[in-house]
């Protein structure tokens, strides 16, 4: 306990069992450290997740050994996916115990290898602090990744006591996370970003975790370039700036996509390359020069060649870049820029999102889901904290609602796990009680962690959810229509779909329902005026309304995009 | 083509499972491992042969560097380097005798035991020569063999040292 408060710990999500117990009533006996009891451990790892993500500060999970820790695997794997620094401690069996299948035991280091940054099994129980330190230390620093502490039971006996000792420094002989960016390489890309006519920004998830976004800024003052950002960068740069063009990849906006495809130099900036951005990534940006900036030196160069890999933290790499353009004698091609910046404008007239649909009158009689998240936009002033889950609903979010802060979109980016949301704007409400905090989720991923409204009742979590119902499993039905002849295998439930009202209510809350697009106003800003209340908002929306645009798979480029259902740009 | 990876790993329970389990989860192939404790003892040195393209190998000994208990990794086939491995065999058919020494002459071949029954040798050279040997004695001649793997270190002065 007194390792987790001097490394700044303030909340624990868990969930108790025997091989914890000892753990547990260390909680019982303190005061620093808040412990919040989920209902599932998944929750627990989720909440901690998202309170990492809004803060910055390493989340922590208390899980028990066997189901305890196997429940946590989800959580690990998504916040591995997303280079989050998050502490999973499980209990384990007492250590004269292991190996011999005894109740409730599990390999947890096992399981948990192949999903974490690095994992700790507490041989002797002195080392307890040592081990913490350094799990903090390796979570948060480099490229920060989730950390697994496994403690046998008969390491955390109380009638047992040791020295407590902290170390002024964490050293470790084989891990040296930082890197000084090369100066060599700073200056082949200030000179190559200078001499660019149609230069792209690719900003991803590395600029928030790297607290990069005032110097992407700066950086775009001088250079004047087009920005894209990833799923996982929505919010590095602000999303009301007249260079950005919205995220790029599978259901990235047709100017981000285009704009890459045509570029001749890419900065990018702790992103990679992921497949759900290059699409084929044999016919990925056949004309550009890439500078890649990553703390990571594996994902520099793994799917698509570097010509300038530039290792180091994304933070120092940018001031450092800052630094080199304004010293070279070189400036930006002014001419160049403003007919490249006028080729994309021109992009996003024919095809670019609609961002004023909710000013429209619909045709449809349904709710247009896009419309949802514009309404929310318009409810809570673009300020609130989002998390999402997985689907239509999150690449609808990605699209629709203008991230200009970082760290407000929380979402499941690399793993996509079905139930992130609810559980991740709990741990994003603990971390700031004041702020508005909206888990946009669907009906089938809300079904995955609905337990935790029972968290939120007991923790008086005034969270907004927005269930935007479409009665089906959106984003499979929509690859069933494009890819599968709209045979819907397994997609569809809506006969024995809940009310979901009634399900709030029966846990304590606020339940709401709307079916009408001309309530749906009203409805939200009923929602959001109960500001001591979890409201479940459960809108029903066109089941037929999809996402796009849409990148054309397999064998498509960035530039091959189905803009409709039936056609392509 | 074949690849000669060497590292320096911590001596802890664990950090070998987490090398080989990095090959399996990213889809890379052990051709052989070899690996024990140097030096102070809280470090091993490991050995492992794989097959894989420049990138991929380039791929696969930045991601074996991203774990925490390796301290130092490199991949001895980009330059020159000693290869060697040692074999132990067992045979019983006693009037190949002669020719089996005569095969593993070149490779230093050894008599460990020498019964009415069994013939126990070792040998050690390059993995090609030991193949090579293995196979001139005749698998159906052999009861059993037993391959250390490939170790490897730099040629000259260059040195793998934490």
């Amino acid at each position: 306990m007194r390792a987790l408060k001097d490394e700044g710990v303030k909340l624990i999500f868990g969930y108790p069992g025997g091989a914890a117990l000892h753990i547990y009533d260390a909680i019982f006996r303190q005061k620093a450290l808040q412990h919040i009891l989920v209902r599932h451990e998944q929750g627990a790892t989720h909440a901690a997740d998202g309170y990492s993500r809004a803060t910055g500060k390493p989340g922590v999970a208390l899980v028990t050994s066997g189901p305890g820790a196997t429940n946590a695997i989800t959580g690990l794997a998504t916040a591995y996916m997303d280079s989050i620094p998050l502490i999973v401690i499980s209990g384990q069996v007492h250590s004269h115990l292991i190996g011999t299948d005894s109740f409730q035991e599990t390999d947890m280091i096992g399981i948990s290898r192949p999903i974490v940054k690095h994992s700790f099994m507490v041989q002797d129980a002195e080392d307890i602090p040592r081990i913490i330190q350094e799990a903090f230390y390796i979570a948060t620093s480099g490229r920060s990744g989730p950390v697994v502490i496994d403690i046998p039971k008969d390491k955390t006996d109380p009638s047992k006591l040791y020295q407590y000792k902290r170390m002024k420094q964490v050293t470790l002989r084989s891990y040296k996370p930082r890197v000084v960016p090369h100066p060599g390489q700073i200056k082949k890309a200030s000179k190559n970003l200078l001499s660019a006519e149609r230069p792209v920004i690719y900003a991803g998830g590395g600029v928030i975790l790297g607290d990069a976004h005032k110097e992407l800024i700066a950086l775009n003052k001088i250079l004047k370039a087009p920005v894209t950002n990833t799923l996982m960068g929505l919010g590095a740069y602000p999303a009301a700036d007249k260079y950005f063009m919205g995220m790029l990849g599978m259901h990235g906006t047709y100017q981000a996509n285009m704009a890459m495809h045509n570029a001749d130099v890419i900065l990018a900036i702790g992103a990679r390359f992921d497949d759900r951005i290059t699409n084929t990534p044999s016919l990925f940006a056949p004309k550009a020069h890439i500078i890649h900036i990553d703390v990571d030196p594996a994902s520099i160069s793994k799917i698509i060649n570097a010509d300038i890999p530039i290792v180091g933290q994304v933070k120092e790499s940018l001031a450092a870049l800052i630094k080199e353009i304004k010293r070279s004698k070189l400036k930006i091609d002014s001419d160049a820029l403003d007919s490249w910046n006028a080729q994309i404008a021109s992009w996003r007239k024919t095809h670019g999102l609609n961002h004023d649909l909710y000013l429209q009158k619909t045709k449809s009689k349904m709710i247009i889901p896009q419309v949802v998240v514009q309404e929310l936009y318009h409810a809570t002033k673009g300020n609130a904290y989002v998390t999402s889950d997985v689907g239509q609903h999150q690449m609808f979010v990605a699209q629709y609602y203008h991230f200009n802060k970082p760290r407000r979109w929380i979402n499941s980016g690399g793993l996509g796990t079905m139930g992130f949301g609810l559980p991740a704007a709990m741990g994003v409400k603990l971390a700031y009680p004041k702020q508005e905090v909206v888990c946009v989720t669907g009906e089938g991923s809300i079904q995955m962690c609905i337990q935790e409204l029972s968290t939120c009742l007991q923790y008086n979590l005034p969270i907004k959810i927005i269930n935007i119902n479409n009665e089906a499993l959106g984003m499979v039905r929509q690859w069933q229509d494009m890819n599968y002849g709209g045979r819907y295998s397994a997609s569809t439930y809506a006969d024995s779909l809940p009310d979901f009202v009634k399900l709030a209510e029966s846990y304590g809350h606020v339940g709401m329902k709307v079916t009408k697009q001309s309530e749906l106003r009203q409805t939200l800003d009923k929602a959001f005026a109960m500001t001591d209340r979890l409201v479940f908002i459960d809108i029903y929306v066109d089941p037929d309304e999809h996402v796009y645009p849409m990148l054309v798979a397999p064998n498509g480029s960035l530039q091959d995009m189905w803009i409709t259902k039936n056609k392509k740009a | 083509m074949k690849r000669i990876i060497s590292m320096l790993i911590e001596n802890k329970p664990g950090a070998l499972a987490r090398v080989v389990g990095l090959f399996h989860q990213r889809g890379y192939n052990i051709e052989s491992l070899n690996v024990g404790p140097v030096f102070d003892g809280t470090y091993s040195r490991m050995t492992v042969t794989t097959r894989g393209s420049e990138n991929e190998v380039e791929q696969i000994t930045k991601q074996i560097n991203k774990i925490i208990d390796v301290i130092k990794v490199a991949d001895l086939t980009e330059g020159e380097h000693h290869e060697y491995e040692f074999i132990l065999i067992k045979f019983n058919k006693l009037k190949l005798t002669i020719k089996i020494q005569k095969i593993l002459k070149p490779l230093g071949g050894k008599v460990l035991e020498k019964n009415t029954k069994v013939i126990v040798m070792s040998a050690s050279g390059s993995s090609s020569d030991v193949e090579a040997a293995i196979k001139a004695i005749g698998k159906a001649n052999l009861l059993e063999v037993v391959r250390s793997g490939s170790l490897g270190l730099h040629e000259g002065e260059k040195v793998l040292t934490i």
